[in-house]
């Protein structure tokens, strides 16, 4: 994404002529132009300013101060600088650093799953011996027009016992599965993750493979490369930016897990009430109303996504540079 | 591309087996849950616990989507019309916001651009959830918490279309159409309004596409800032319902059969603009 920002940055020649009213008509063609981008602009960087940037400078704010209730909680309530204090409340909790180990686990399981199987789909349709191609993806992508909310409504009922088919089929085979146990919760809410972006994903990558040139498929069939080599060593290698970019997705979504766990908490004992940061937050902010304690976690859960998507960033330009360099 | 592969590319018969049935089982899981969710949906409570969810003898899809509009007042409804309303406004007024700034973006030249344009980037990156306690508190400052406005203002926010115009201006908008219309005398919103618009229309629908699921999948932004229940989108309704069926059983069918209507528009929206939504992905994919 950053390669498209840094391709246009060439700025247009100052105006070199030395006739003067010729000048001044370029200058009022300069000036209509800005107007115009000004107006066209406006709209969403006052958005960006309203629901962006102070809300950001907001969370930065309140993590800094607290209410503080002097004289043993009788007296007026007033906000005090509190400094780091609300952090190293937030990064000392035990309940807010296993929420952290669960999102941490979750991306684990989640985000290979994902990238693995969403290019395994598109290489498998682009291999061109699928029968009813175009129904097969229509099937996969099903599931992103199901919000979120009611994927995992469904799954919910697809995990209760005496409502399920599926429970019900492997009780038959006399298997017993509590999928909102201890140890299945986290396999379970991967699954919701997994059904409602696998066709998404699936058809980003086969809409990046349509555009590899027919040329260097020929050039590997005359190589002599089975379907399977040209599939991994030819085809996949040549969508990396499309991989970057959907790992990098669903990385930033999965940080932010919340709509899933939210809803199975309210039947399983096994989710609780910070399951996760985001879960943290709301319950800090909206259950204990203590909002500088939500609002330092924000802040962590913000350097944290922003870290991990830098990060990536840099190490993709890194190996990319590297390999050009190799050639 | 697939005439190729037949010729040259031809894999065994075995191999084709597999990756037939492998497409199929995949296909398969993504269907089946959508398939129990119209079946479910065609039974009364009793027949939802007990018999199973193949058999026909106890067709009540009539009766539920009866107590599903009947239920609590009609809220049913309510929410769907809210739904309507903050996602298809939100997302045609969003999706012109972001093309209009996103075409200002690839056309137009001024200072620190691409610094501005880093910060888009960078917005697209930050989680919803860090942005909601804030939003809340502003929102209860200015007054506007618990009305349609704290619901619908922020989901006009659309960094990723923004990303998507630059692209698609970059793409469906020759910079010699603008020298053209320039050289005829027409003003620079009047050539964006007439001719650039125009020409920007599949990308325009694309946005207008993503940013509508988007809406219609938001979730925790309400259950932030609505408390009044009938200003409630279908998915934080849904919810609510949800949360009571465990006490009482009779909320069960009418969640499922909520459901399997609230799903609906999109998969509309989805078939009906197909082939906008796909150019769309490719735009963001392949750069």
């Amino acid at each position: 994404m950053t390669a498209t920002a840094h391709v246009r940055t060439a700025q247009a020649a100052p105006p070199q002529a030395a006739d003067v009213s010729r000048r001044k008509a370029q200058r009022s063609a300069q000036r209509r132009r800005n107007g115009a981008a000004g107006v066209l602009m406006a709209p969403f960087f006052l958005l960006l300013l309203l629901v962006f940037l102070i809300p950001v400078g907001t969370a930065v704010w309140l993590s800094f101060f607290s209410d503080d209730q002097p004289g043993l909680g009788f007296g007026p309530e007033r906000t005090v600088f509190v400094g780091l204090r609300s952090y190293a409340a937030v990064v000392t909790d035990p309940t807010f650093l296993s929420g952290l180990g669960t999102v941490g686990l979750y991306c684990v399981i989640y985000i290979p799953l994902m990238v693995i199987g969403s290019l395994a789909l598109a290489l498998l349709l682009d291999s061109g011996v699928v029968r009813l191609r175009s129904w097969a993806q229509l099937g996969l992508f099903l599931p992103h027009a199901v919000p979120g909310i009611i994927a995992a409504l469904i799954w919910l009922y697809l995990y209760t016992p005496g409502i399920s088919p599926v429970i019900e089929a492997l009780g038959k085979a006399d298997i017993t599965v509590d999928f909102l146990g201890l140890h299945t919760t986290l396999p379970s809410i991967v699954n919701i993750a997994l059904w409602s972006n696998l066709g998404y994903n699936m058809v980003v990558f086969y809409a990046a493979l349509q555009a590899v040139p027919r040329e260097v498929l020929e050039a590997s069939v005359v190589d002599g490369a089975g379907p399977v080599r040209t599939a991994l060593q030819v085809k996949a290698p040549l969508v990396r930016s499309s991989i970057v970019m959907v790992a990098m997705f669903t990385l930033i979504w999965a940080l932010q897990l919340f709509t899933e766990p939210m809803l199975l908490h309210q039947s399983s004992q096994m989710i609780n009430t910070r399951f996760s940061p985001s879960m943290y937050i709301y319950d800090a902010a909206f259950s204990r109303n203590n909002y500088s304690l939500a609002a330092a976690a924000s802040v962590i859960l913000l350097i944290i996504t922003i870290a991990i998507s830098y990060g990536v960033t840099r190490w993709t330009n890194r190996v990319e540079k590297a390999e050009e360099h190799a050639r | 591309m697939s005439a190729m592969d037949s010729t040259l590319l031809r894999p065994r018969l075995l191999g084709r087996a597999t990756v037939n049935v492998v497409v199929a089982i995949s296909a398969l899981y993504t269907l089946l849950p959508v398939l129990w969710l119209l079946l479910a949906a065609s039974k009364s409570r009793d027949a939802l616990f007990s018999s199973s969810i193949l058999s026909f003898s106890d067709f009540s899809l009539v009766q539920n989507l009866k107590d599903l509009f009947a239920m609590d007042g009609g809220l049913y409804g309510r929410w769907y019309g809210n739904s309507l309303l903050y996602a298809v406004l939100g997302a045609a007024l969003g999706a012109l916001i972001s093309i209009g700034c996103g075409y200002a973006f690839d056309k137009y030249h001024f200072r620190h651009k691409e610094k501005l344009f880093g910060l888009v980037l960078a917005a697209v990156m930050v989680p919803q959830t860090v942005l909601a306690l804030p939003l809340y508190l502003i929102a209860s400052e200015t007054g506007v918490v618990n009305t349609f406005w704290s619901v619908f203002i922020p989901v006009l926010f659309n960094p990723f279309g923004v990303y998507l115009g630059r692209i698609f201006a970059q793409g469906y908008v020759p910079d010699e159409v603008l020298e053209a219309a320039r050289v005829d005398g027409a003003g620079e919103l009047t050539t964006y309004v007439r001719v650039s618009l125009r020409m920007l229309g599949p990308g325009l629908v694309t946005v207008f596409l993503f940013q509508l699921t988007a809406i219609w999948n938001n979730f925790f932004l309400p259950m932030v800032m609505l408390s009044n229940q009938d200003l409630y989108p279908v998915s934080l309704g849904l919810y609510q319902w949800n949360s009571q069926a465990s006490v009482s059983p009779e909320y069960y069918p009418v969640v499922i059969t909520g459901s399997l209507l609230a799903v609906l528009p999109l998969i509309l929206a989805f078939v009906l603009l197909q082939r906008f939504w796909r150019s769309g992905l490719t735009a963001g994919a392949v750069k």
